[in-house]
């Protein structure tokens, strides 16, 4: 039980530093045109890593299970323009129902 | 009201986004009951506020490791918010204290809806989108608490999609930016890349290279 509460104040306070970092360096200055050209197309690569390893990894290693269905089931959501509600129970239940069956 | 209103489009964007953490709130604390017992997830939800560092660090519990492990996988898996604090960084206000307190509203939802077009980035948007989202995690997490035993088994129920769901519908919003596709694409592929060889959150953070593609000059 220790161990969790070390965890918690120890990731609070490292992820605390990782989000004062940015603002604490850069301050008010305006960054450089490239650099706002990197930043304009930082989401999509980030969200995509997200994506991708929080669906087909497990323990550090590629696996291939239910949620990959799921993730599925969620994509055709999105492309209906679902909303973000619906896109993540949508997952959840093409999930659930592929491991049922399984 | 009228010191509320340029908030007004955030905080609209963030009851959605609340909704959805809600439901992944529910999730965690489900995950997390057997492991910290009832109230150190609420705590954690409450002090800590990101799915990834919480989900990557309870795993880590799970599976027996320390809490320096733990606290390592957690830290590495949000060390994408350095250069998403860059990013956000100019938009910011006030002293440097006020500047680095404004930096911890930057959560992966709220900070993709506040990055414009072209990488400029919107601070009432940011701020605004986090606001509903803080006591629904919170509160999420404290009803996944108190109801996981009835839910019973959450892989069952699908609980573990939710997460890269979530996820998924943000990018979902952001693929009609120029190239944004193919940035989507590159990342992905180098993040499944590294993933045998580097620890959990690294290749996260280094698949945010694919936005290289930017310096590719106007098309």
């Amino acid at each position: 039980m220790t161990e969790v509460w070390i965890t918690i104040a120890g990731l609070t306070a490292t992820t605390m530093a990782l989000k004062a970092a940015g603002p604490l360096i850069v301050g008010g200055r305006e960054l450089p045109e490239r650099a706002l050209a990197v930043i304009a197309l930082l989401a999509p690569a980030l969200l995509t890593a997200l994506v991708l390893t929080g669906t087909f990894t497990e323990d550090g290693e590629l696996t291939l299970d239910p949620r990959a269905a799921g993730l599925g089931c969620a994509a055709v959501a999105a492309l209906m323009r679902a909303p973000l509600l619906a896109i993540v129970l949508v997952a959840a239940v093409g999930t659930a129902a592929v491991r049922a069956v399984t | 009201m009228t010191r509320l209103a340029p908030y007004r489009a955030g905080l609209k964007a963030g009851v959605g986004f609340g909704l959805a953490a809600l439901l992944l709130g529910v999730s965690f604390g489900v995950l997390a009951e057997p492991l910290m017992g009832p109230v150190a997830p609420v705590v954690m939800s409450a002090v800590l506020f990101s799915g990834a560092a919480q989900f990557g660090s309870t795993a880590v519990l799970a599976a027996g490791g320390d809490a320096v492990t733990a606290i390592a996988a957690g830290t590495m898996l949000n060390a994408r918010f350095l250069p998403m604090g860059v990013a956000a960084a100019p938009a910011l206000r006030g002293s440097p204290l006020r500047r680095a307190v404004e930096g911890q509203a930057v959560v992966d939802a709220s900070w993709a809806l506040a990055v414009q077009h072209d990488g400029g980035f919107d601070r009432e948007l940011l701020i605004g989108a986090t606001i509903p989202q803080y006591p629904a995690w919170v509160a999420g997490t404290v009803i996944g608490v108190l109801g996981g035993g009835a839910l019973g088994d959450p892989a069952a129920l699908g609980l573990d999609a939710l997460f890269p769901a979530f996820f998924l519908g943000l990018l979902a919003a952001e693929l009609g930016r120029p190239r944004a596709l193919a940035v989507a694409l590159l990342g992905g592929a180098i993040a499944l890349a590294l993933t045998p060889v580097l620890p959990p959150g690294l290749p996260v953070l280094l698949a945010s290279a694919a936005s290289l593609i930017g310096l590719l000059g106007e098309r």
